[in-house]
């Protein structure tokens, strides 16, 4: 810190010599940061008796880019900055009570207290006020956080004037965060935009071609209905078509991102009723329940281990496939084996265990609903461009399904528990006969559909809140996801689960939600009349 | 009177079911209005409200239990059916109303008022005559059970797939409801009603009429299933029950026969839903939800399916056991559903008929001739 010498008021010369000097100093641009001349001289000419004075004290503190300038302009226009009257000390004051508790404006050490009468305001007008905001605003575009300059150059653009332009001109060669440079070009050029000169407005158009932030489109659409030059005017609305097409190709993008997001989760609650459903035949309709055990599953190690949900979340995937296929052996064990080749029979009775399962959940824990915290490293968006975002949840729930859909394709496919399933799924009779225990493969073919529901209750818990009807709200669509994509066959419900998610999303914003929802359940309805095993039927004899 | 004496004669438990039914539709109002509230014998007008529901719900069970005992159709979307009786009948009570409601439009209902409609939508004209929202309490779940059944049984869509069917058609349906723009009052539904055909519903006179006619529409509801099950149609269905491919290599239009007696039950749900608005004084959205469909079905599986009578047997114990539980244990009510689908299923697949005839059979003697579970089908 710079040893700061209390100001006394100077004498008129001497502040006319100042102010001479400050103009001067105007004329010539000053660059760089932490200029001290500049600043103690605006601390100086804060104390001038005329506001013209004060208004060249306030610019020289703008121009300094000295930390302390924005506390002290910050003071200034909440006239919360006074000078001692004994001393010429610069104080920021704080009213406590009768008296003021003192802030040295400078050094930012306390500076006991004041009665009012020791004080003397320093005083401003409107015309001030107005200075000192774009003095903060100019002052903003030098903080150290790119976040804080990234707003003020946005800030800056429904002011922007030729020396503005400048400003923005020289700090763009200095600034090193890309961010902030793309918006300081684009204030730089939406600035010439402005300009009376069409052939600099034409480089300016150029230049912005592409650019999809909205400032830009509001500006051309401004520029069009102001715009005398005619190829200047045919050249800007053909950047802006361009632009327009753009900012609609990014919509399309998010409409697809959103429908594949729910499609993902379609295709995770499904998944494990297609191989329930498909493999061993078996309606499970506590499949819903399953999912939502997951959820609670990830709810209680959240409970378990407050500190650190990161974690609790990436245990609760092993320890909801754990708890969900455990229940699921439990109700195949006792309930479903005695009902195989019954499947009316089953359905009933699964819907029985998954009312005894909703209550039990409420009883345990509460009929209120409850929500699970989301880790740090899920929550926030990546920005494509300033009018698409995609959320991290969303995407890594994207990734999760398609990491469980492959170790699902692989453990049918290439694992030997797998083999002796689609033995016993194609010729019981025969695989039991060639030694396959298919009372055992049945459990557990019931107990990996049962846990993959409750991996995907945890992936649900990120995206809704978790509570007793968690399982009910999914336990159509996912049906529908499996009757679509044909029984029995994992690449139909994954290719059912997207299509019938992203139609839906691209349906929602001409219907609304819930339209869009009643509309593909009545696709599913006709579309099933016409194909009554789906869109991949299974090959050879076996129906359901 | 050849017809009902050799139906008599044949099924016992049928005679029993609506000696009783009589017996009820003649006592239970003159117990409410003639006898005072103080002396032991008196019902009141709640007990017999209660009653007349529990009817409608019978009506309803045999409904189903047409479609599922005798054609072997596990329909989880009869609610929605019911349901639509029930909304029928609710317009025409919600326009009885007149200016009557709390916004005083002679017109247009409260909740239109509400949603600052200015003109009643084309659907509702009409429901201002009794006639009309009678015909349309049969013809509008007789038409979409016909559409929905010419559809789904043309496509040979069967078993499972079309429990899963019936269910995704009540859940679509219930959406639909539940959003404003229907014009049927969104989630609350339809309900402030004031009167039926001229009489006041609150009136003990009034309640009584309606439990006569609940009475008398479970008797007729059962005596047509009754007919339908003893005529060559009702062997052509049992026989598409347990076998349907042979049933149509042998000539028989099983298309047909399915879809007809679907669109029958269908309107039999639709005239249970109608009288079962007007006793229990709302109708909303919440009818159509899966759940109100399936608990349904485990009434008839409780009675004990393929007999109709069970039906009837089952929706009073089971509806019974849910007034009783959720003003007792609110909380055991699900568990106890729950526990009673898989018990049953499990252990009493004839339901509480199939006990009464197996001790029957034990006192008699005769071989038992165990009736082949519906929809079974083994790979």
């Amino acid at each position: 810190m710079p040893a700061t010498c209390p100001f006394l008021r100077p004498p008129g010369a001497i502040r006319h010599l100042a102010l001479l000097l400050l103009i001067c100093l105007l004329l010539v641009p000053v660059s760089g940061r932490g200029d001290e001349g500049g600043f103690d001289q605006g601390i100086g000419l804060l104390a001038s008796r005329d506001f013209s004075g004060k208004a060249a004290g306030i610019d020289l503190l703008a121009e300094s880019g000295d930390a302390r300038a924005k506390t002290i302009l910050e003071a200034l226009l909440a006239g919360r900055l006074f000078h001692v009257k004994k001393s010429g000390r610069l104080v920021v004051a704080e009213k406590n009570g009768r008296t003021y508790l003192l802030t040295d404006a400078l050094t930012s050490a306390p500076a006991g207290t004041a009665k009012k009468r020791a004080l003397k305001k320093v005083t401003i007008n409107n015309r001030l006020r107005t200075g000192i905001k774009s003095a903060l605003a100019r002052l903003a575009l030098r903080d150290p956080d790119p976040g804080v300059r990234l707003a003020a150059v946005n800030a800056m653009l429904s002011t922007l004037n030729q020396e503005s332009i400048g400003l923005l001109t020289r700090l763009r060669k200095e600034e090193k965060d890309s961010r902030v440079r793309d918006a300081l070009a684009t204030a730089i050029d939406i600035g010439r935009l402005r300009s009376g000169d069409p052939a600099l407005r034409s480089k300016a158009l150029a230049r912005l071609d592409g650019n999809l932030d909205p400032v830009v489109r509001n500006e051309l659409i401004r520029l069009l209905d102001t715009e005398k030059d005619e190829t200047v005017r045919r050249q800007a609305q053909a950047t802006l078509a361009s632009i327009e097409r753009r900012i609609a190709l990014s919509g399309l993008a998010e409409t697809l991102f959103f429908g594949l997001s729910m499609g993902s989760v379609l295709v995770l609650a499904a998944i494990g009723l297609a191989i329930t459903f498909g493999v061993i035949g078996v309606i499970n309709m506590a499949h819903g329940e399953l999912i939502m055990l997951g959820a609670y599953t990830t709810y209680v190690l959240q409970q378990l281990l407050p500190h650190s949900i990161g974690l609790a979340l990436l245990l609760s995937v092993p320890a909801a496939f754990l708890v969900s296929g455990g229940v699921g052996i439990l109700i195949e064990k006792t309930v479903i084996r005695f009902l195989y080749g019954r499947p009316l029979e089953t359905l009933l009775a699964t819907f029985g265990i998954s009312l005894v399962l909703q209550q039990a959940v409420r009883t345990i824990f509460s009929p209120l609903n409850r929500s699970v915290a989301t880790p740090a490293w899920m929550s926030g968006m990546i920005q494509i461009n300033p009018v698409l975002s995609l959320t991290v949840n969303r995407l890594t729930i994207l990734a999760f399904a398609a990491l469980v859909f492959a170790g699902l394709l692989w453990t049918m496919k290439k694992s030997s528990i797998g083999l002796q399933v689609r033995a016993v799924a194609q010729n019981r009779a025969m695989a039991r006969a060639m030694g396959v225990r298919a009372a055992r493969v049945d459990a557990l073919t019931f107990g990996l559909g049962s846990g993959i529901a409750g991996m995907a209750g945890v992936a649900l818990s990120q995206l809704t809140n978790v509570g007793p009807n968690l399982g009910q709200a999914y336990i159509i669509d996912s049906f529908m996801v499996v009757v679509f994509g044909g029984v029995g066959n994992l690449w139909g419900t994954l290719l059912g689960g997207l299509t019938l998610g992203v139609a839906n999303k691209f349906m929602e914003p001409w219907t609304g939600a819930v339209l869009a929802k009643i509309l593909i359940l009545v696709f599913i309805i006709l579309f099933i009349q016409k194909r009554p095993s789906g869109l991949f039927p299974r090959k050879g004899r076996a129906e359901v | 009177m050849n017809l009902l004496r050799s139906l008599f004669a044949r099924d016992t438990g049928g005679t029993i079911l609506l000696a009783l039914l009589g017996l009820a539709a003649v006592l239970v109002p003159i117990c409410n209005l003639a006898l005072d509230p103080g002396t032991p014998l008196h019902v009141s007008t709640y007990t017999m409200a209660l009653l007349g529901k529990y009817l409608c719900y019978a009506l309803l069970a045999i409904a189903v239990d047409l479609v599922w005992g005798y054609l072997g159709i596990l329909t989880l979307g009869h609610g929605a059916f019911f349901a639509l009786g029930g909304y029928a009948m609710g317009m025409y009570l919600m326009r009885q109303i007149g200016a009557r409601g709390v916004y005083g439009n002679p017109v247009l209902p409260d909740f239109m008022v509400f949603l600052n409609w200015q003109h009643l939508p084309w659907f509702w004209h009409g429901f201002n005559w009794f006639w009309f929202a009678a015909l349309m309490v049969l013809l509008v779940p007789g038409l979409l059970a016909l559409v929905f059944g010419w559809f789904t049984f043309r496509s040979r869509v069967s078993g499972v797939y079309l429990s899963i069917m019936t269910q995704a058609l009540t859940y679509a349906l219930m959406l639909a409801f539940f959003r404003n723009e229907m014009g049927f009052g969104g989630n609350n539904g339809l309900t402030d009603f004031k009167e039926i055909l001229g009489f006041p519903l609150q009136a003990d006179t009034t309640r009584a009429g309606l439990f006569v006619a609940s009475a008398l529409a479970l008797a007729g509801g059962y005596l047509g299933c009754r007919h339908i099950t003893g005529s060559r149609l009702g062997r052509v269905c049992r026989a598409i029950r347990d076998q349907e491919d042979r049933v149509r290599f042998l000539g028989y239009r099983v298309e047909d026969a399915k879809l007809w007696v679907f669109t029958f039950s269908a309107m039999l749900a639709g005239i249970a839903g109608a009288l079962y608005v007007p006793q229990v004084g709302i109708i909303n959205p919440t009818e159509f939800s899966p759940l109100a469909s399936i608990e349904i079905v485990v009434w008839v599986a409780v009675g004990g399916r393929s007999t109709l009578y069970g039906a009837v047997i089952g929706a009073l114990m089971v509806n019974y056991a849910k007034s009783f539980l959720t003003a007792a244990m609110p909380d055991a009510w699900l568990f106890c559903l729950g526990a009673l689908f898989v018990l049953v299923t499990l252990f009493l697949p004839d339901g509480v008929a199939g006990l009464l005839r197996r001790r029957k059979r034990a006192t008699t003697g005769t071989a038992p001739v165990l009736p082949a579970a519906p929809g079974e089908t083994r790979p």
